[in-house]
């Protein structure tokens, strides 16, 4: 097969346009595809609508002024429970936001994945989450029952970025995360798909055990991008498969930068410390790719 | 037995585990120190039908211990990443202790911002599962500062979480799903078994912890509360029970999670 999907996170930036709407995978401090978040943060893209399970990845583009609306059922880091960069933005009122429940938004990328206009829910009712998201309307079941029911409106993605641990240049991918998150969601949400991984190969040929390992079919993956370490500072546990344990999320560095929401310019002095003009700058500058591949994973 | 030597975070620990009795074999989920060693509590004493997880994405029939370097020793029962946890409370089939800032008489809880929505004065978690959660499956509240602050006087800031007040339900929405069970605060346990003229679901002081009088906990909440007429002590940790979180906390995590970490039984005099 002379399919080959393989590109870099600058070819995966150049498909990206101001205004798009683009739903980032994993959740809070784990799993967030950051080489490809960093590299948009290099750009010169704007206005974008960023959706997703939020963390340093929301926080990061909202501090660099790339977000024009975020759609999210948390921003969080876990071990610190809000997002810094996230409370800012918000508390200065300089991003909209469309806050929902965890399951609803979940709810939503579903209704996008199915292409419906929406699945109805009683998630949100009798709560101000309707005050808060005016827009969202109410149907009536048109059963016996007559119930009411929240429409959960699709959550269209022109694009959805994930981090997963192996790839092929098919599109073929492997998770062997404790939790796959909602990654497939995003994936069947969006009209295209990118995914990091920690390792590249030719083709994945495995046992079936492996293959189920699988989050999502070939055909929803537009473009792969080799980033060992890709979710640095996030975590990306591995429980399975050929990469070992994964790595743990970068506590100290996490806390670095959560202090410098605390510093007048302290985003600036962030990204230059660290962003650097590539991947590997930034690797290095955080402690080397040794470092990032053997954090320990967090014990709850 | 009853033991004398505890402290408070011993007895609320204690009095949390008890929102899980009679529970069935629900997905009990405990949010912080407290409220986890509670749930673990539980199911290793009065409810071992309850599921919990391990604090990540796995079931587990013997509670982890708190502060483990690592997962050795750990085994595991089933599989339960988020997005089963949203199919299990969806259906119902799940128990929540959860830790709201403010409350209000009606039980509807806030943990999303203070102030208005659009501009914050204080970002805060946001809606996280609150909505979806309390419309779906039973709910108990963990306020480990009682105040009138976190009880207060109108409603909420931002409903996160439904509670008893009529005006809020639509026409046709069913909430006939929803129940919030019990407060468990550093002064008392209260239940939603109040009747008044304007509530079926009024709140009402069911135990005080030892040494906290009905007044007290009154002139901490911003609104009205009802007394029940069996109105007890709040039960003591047995040693049981203590040997019990000894072994699912043998850190002490549980002795920084109130400030100055104070006794269970209270030294008289001394302010909440």
């Amino acid at each position: 097969m002379s399919l080959n999907k393989e590109t870099t996170a600058a070819g995966v930036v150049a498909q990206l346009r101001d205004g798009m709407t683009i739903g980032i995978g994993g959740w809070g401090p784990r799993r967030k595809p950051m080489s490809l978040v960093r590299e948009i943060l290099r750009s010169d893209l704007k206005d974008l609508t960023i959706v997703g399970y939020g963390g340093a990845d929301m926080g990061m583009l909202c501090a660099a002024g790339k977000v024009k609306k975020l759609i999210y059922g948390f921003v969080s880091l876990d071990f610190i429970p809000l997002e810094p960069f996230f409370r800012k933005a918000r508390e200065a009122g300089g991003v909209e936001a469309m806050e929902l429940d965890e399951g609803l938004l979940h709810w939503g990328l579903r209704a996008a994945a199915m292409r419906l206009p929406f699945l109805p829910t009683r998630t949100g009712l009798a709560t101000d989450l309707v005050t808060v998201n005016p827009d969202l309307r109410t149907v009536r079941s048109p059963y016996d029952d007559g119930e009411t029911l929240l429409a959960m409106p699709a959550l269209n993605l022109d694009v959805a970025l994930l981090h997963v641990h192996r790839a092929d240049r098919l599109g073929n991918t492997r998770l062997y995360a404790p939790d796959p998150f909602f990654d497939e969601w995003f994936a069947r949400a969006a009209e295209r798909s990118y995914v990091s991984c920690e390792t590249l190969v030719d083709r994945l040929d495995s046992d079936e055990a492996d293959a189920r390992c699988n989050p999502f079919e070939r055909s929803l993956v537009a473009g792969v991008v080799e980033a060992r370490g890709g979710a640095h500072p996030t975590s990306n546990v591995a429980t399975g498969g050929a990469d070992g344990s994964g790595y743990g999320w970068d506590a100290a560095h996490l806390k670095r930068y959560c202090a410098a929401a605390e510093e007048d310019g302290g985003w600036q002095r962030y990204a230059e410390e660290f962003l650097g003009a590539d991947e590997t700058a930034y690797q290095q500058a955080v402690g080397g790719l040794d470092h990032i591949v053997s954090l320990p994973r967090q014990v709850f | 037995m009853a033991t004398t030597e505890f402290s408070l975070a011993e007895l609320l620990i204690c009095a949390c585990a008890d929102v899980w009795r009679e529970e069935g074999e629900v997905l009990a989920t405990g949010i912080g120190i407290i409220p986890r060693l509670a749930q673990g509590l539980a199911k290793l004493s009065h409810s071992p039908e309850l599921m919990i997880t391990d604090g990540e994405a796995y079931l587990t029939e013997e509670p982890v211990t708190l502060g483990a370097r690592n997962h050795d020793g750990r085994s595991y029962a089933g599989w339960m990443p988020y997005s089963r946890v949203f199919d299990a409370l969806w259906r119902g089939r799940r128990h929540a202790l959860v830790g709201p800032v403010q409350v209000d008489r009606w039980g509807q809880a806030n943990i999303a911002c203070i102030g208005d929505y659009a501009r914050p004065k204080r970002q805060l978690l946001g809606l996280r599962g609150f909505p979806g959660n309390s419309i779906n499956h039973a709910n108990s509240f963990f306020v480990p500062n009682h105040s009138r602050r976190a009880f207060v006087e109108g409603e909420v800031d931002v409903v996160c979480s439904v509670g008893y007040r009529k005006d809020r339900w639509p026409e046709g929405v069913r909430s006939d799903l929803m129940r919030i069970h019990r407060i468990v605060t550093n002064l008392c346990v209260m239940d939603f078994g109040g009747r008044s003229a304007d509530s079926e679901h009024a709140i009402r002081v069911i135990s005080l912890h030892p040494g906290v009088s009905f007044d007290e906990v009154q002139a901490a909440t911003g609104f009205e509360l009802q007394r029940a007429d069996d109105i007890a002590e709040t039960a003591h940790p047995t040693e049981a029970q203590l040997e019990i979180i000894r072994r699912l906390d043998p850190k002490d995590l549980r002795a920084r999670q109130l400030k100055d970490n104070p006794p269970g039984i209270r030294v008289a005099g001394s302010a909440a």
